[in-house]
């Protein structure tokens, strides 16, 4: 076996483990650090493919920074599993039919295109090639416009999260930096000068 | 690879010797023997950066208590060994003999993961880092992108340390921590952008090499064209960032030892050093980084002189002399202070030299052709 063969059943190996046991974990924090081995075992088999930029890019915005945030959400959450589990029959039809369905498509997408990753007759780059050039002059010619959309979204979503918290007045105190720097000694403190008294 | 950097570094009467030795090995293994060279010579590589880097984290602890020492017109450790030389081996064996208390109700796996998940991202970043032109262990082509990347998975460790306890005190002191941790990477990164935008590569070594080309290097003043004079106000905003970055003063609210308590307040012993052990791998990354990327690496700082990884060193050293001076010298941040500098001074200064950056070249008096 081909010692590129063995390291990508080795990292697919960790990533199906670790994703099922994201869904099948009860301690949500575990789920979430499974989660997190799983993004980790998935920019491995990316690295394999030569897309570093992606991999890098994958474990920078996932794990660095939105897995850290869902980690605080998950353990500030007081998660109770008695009441998750009481709608799980009700559920169950619905949320079946959107699993069968996404199973579907991943199934189709992956029998059509990618039966064969490791042996699929996408070009092996020379060692030379940039990936991240290629990325960025594909991002800022052909796809410069959904891109440019992206980035409207996320600023749209940056606005809404402060608007959600600055609803109303706000009640707690605080002070303002910028005129705590400009205090001096004079508008605080008075010094007296007084002679000495003397207590009989 | 292996047998070019051997003649470089070996005396020529060993070169039979390997020789020999790699032609026995041919022989006994046959077609998988330069996979196996292959493997032992990166380990052999990866191990001669640990290594010393270990040793180096280890007197960094040392230096750091003699400096401040000097500072404060004190003597500093000096009962272990001659000039106190041999207190980080009295700390560590102390360290190490120390009982871990695991709390009754932690959650023992993640407790005793969190150290290491806090350690392990300080090693890795040290893969790319290049040392000189030819001694980089792996030379990739997106490696500041890496050392990015592995760094910010550093904040688990805090986060789970946290968490992992069960305790009130340290989960605040993670939060804390965490917040200010991703708060920094943003202008970081800003300012990271800046950089490779000028450098035009990804590549550490190539953004090194970059330094050494311009006007003021033509002159002889090689010094003059490192990135740290075109785009001071972006290395101010780095160092700072840095320093917030890897919890150091006057930023070190995770520690705060005289008022506030921090994520690590339920550790004891290897685990607690351990946390230790990572922050002053990641002050020594932080260090290797501003280092390569503003003050131009392991190039000479005069061009008649010779370029090497001496010179790398005594960056290095000279940008951790810094830190510890910084530490003896400002009063520690108030936190809503510390969130204040990352998202209200930091990252507006660094967007507007970032834009400033971008015009000056397309302009003609582009400096960075």
């Amino acid at each position: 076996m081909e010692f590129r063969t063995f390291v990508f059943y080795f990292l697919a190996a960790i990533l199906v483990i670790a994703s099922l046991r994201v869904v099948t974990l009860r301690n949500p924090v575990h789920a979430a650090l499974h989660l997190v081995l799983a993004f980790f075992s998935a920019s491995g088999v990316w690295i394999l493919l030569q897309a570093e930029f992606l991999a890098i890019a994958l474990i920078l915005v996932y794990v660095g920074a939105v897995m850290v945030l869902f980690l605080f959400v998950v353990m500030l959450l007081d998660i109770d599993l008695d009441r998750l589990r009481e709608g799980f029959w009700s559920y169950l039809p619905l949320g079946s039919i959107v699993a069968l369905l996404v199973v579907a498509e991943m199934g189709l997408v992956l029998v059509s295109r990618y039966w064969g990753a490791l042996e699929s007759d996408v070009p092996q780059a020379e060692a030379g090639y940039s990936n991240v050039q290629a990325v960025g002059r594909l991002l800022f010619t052909e796809y410069v416009y959904p891109f440019e959309l992206a980035s409207v979204v996320l600023l749209v979503g940056i606005v809404a999260a402060v608007a959600l918290t600055l609803r109303g007045k706000r009640k707690s105190k605080s002070v303002d930096p910028s005129r705590q720097v400009f205090v001096k000694a004079g508008d605080r403190l008075r010094i007296v000068r007084m002679p000495a008294e003397k207590r009989d | 690879m292996m047998l070019e950097t051997l003649q470089l570094l070996l005396p020529g009467f060993l070169m039979p010797c390997v020789d020999w030795a790699m032609q026995l090995g041919e022989d006994i293994f046959g077609s998988a023997w330069p996979d196996i060279v292959t493997v032992v010579w990166t380990v052999v590589k990866a191990m001669l950066i640990v290594a010393p880097l270990l040793g180096a984290v280890a007197y960094a602890t040392y230096a750091e208590r003699k400096v401040i020492g000097w500072i404060q017109v004190r003597v500093g450790p000096n009962r272990v060994g001659p000039w106190g030389l041999l207190q980080p081996v009295a700390d560590g064996v102390k360290v190490l003999l120390k009982e871990v208390v695991i709390p009754t109700h932690a959650d023992k796996a993640v407790y005793l993961l969190a150290p290491l998940f806090s350690f392990a991202p300080a090693l890795i970043a040290w893969a790319v880092i290049p040392f000189s032109d030819f001694f980089v262990l792996a030379n990739v082509n997106a490696s500041l992108l890496f050392v990015m990347s592995v760094t910010s998975v550093g904040v688990y460790g805090i986060i789970l340390a946290g968490w992992a306890p069960n305790s009130k005190y340290a989960f605040f002191g993670a939060m804390r921590s965490a917040a200010q941790m991703i708060s920094y990477e943003v202008p970081m990164g800003l300012a990271l952008v800046v950089v490779l935008m000028v450098s035009n590569s990804l590549n550490l070594g190539d953004i090194v090499q970059g330094q050494g080309r311009g006007l003021f290097a033509g002159m002889g003043l090689t010094f003059l064209s490192w990135n740290w004079l075109p785009l001071l106000p972006i290395f101010v905003a780095y160092i700072v960032s840095t320093f917030a970055e890897c919890n150091r003063s006057p930023f070190d609210l995770t520690e705060g030892e005289s008022e506030i308590i921090g994520y690590h307040v339920e550790y004891s012993g290897m685990a607690f050093a351990v946390f230790q052990l990572a922050e002053y791998t990641a002050m020594l990354m932080g260090c290797t980084l501003v280092s390569l990327l503003f003050l131009g690496g392991w190039l000479s700082p005069l061009s008649f002189l010779p370029d090497g990884i001496f010179w790398l060193l005594l960056k290095i050293l000279g940008v951790l002399v810094l830190f510890y001076w910084v530490r003896a010298t400002f009063p520690r941040y108030r936190y809503d202070q510390v969130m204040r500098l990352g998202w209200k001074v930091l990252i507006p200064v660094c967007l507007v030299w970032l834009a400033v950056v971008a015009c000056w070249m397309l302009s003609p008096w582009n400096i960075w052709k």
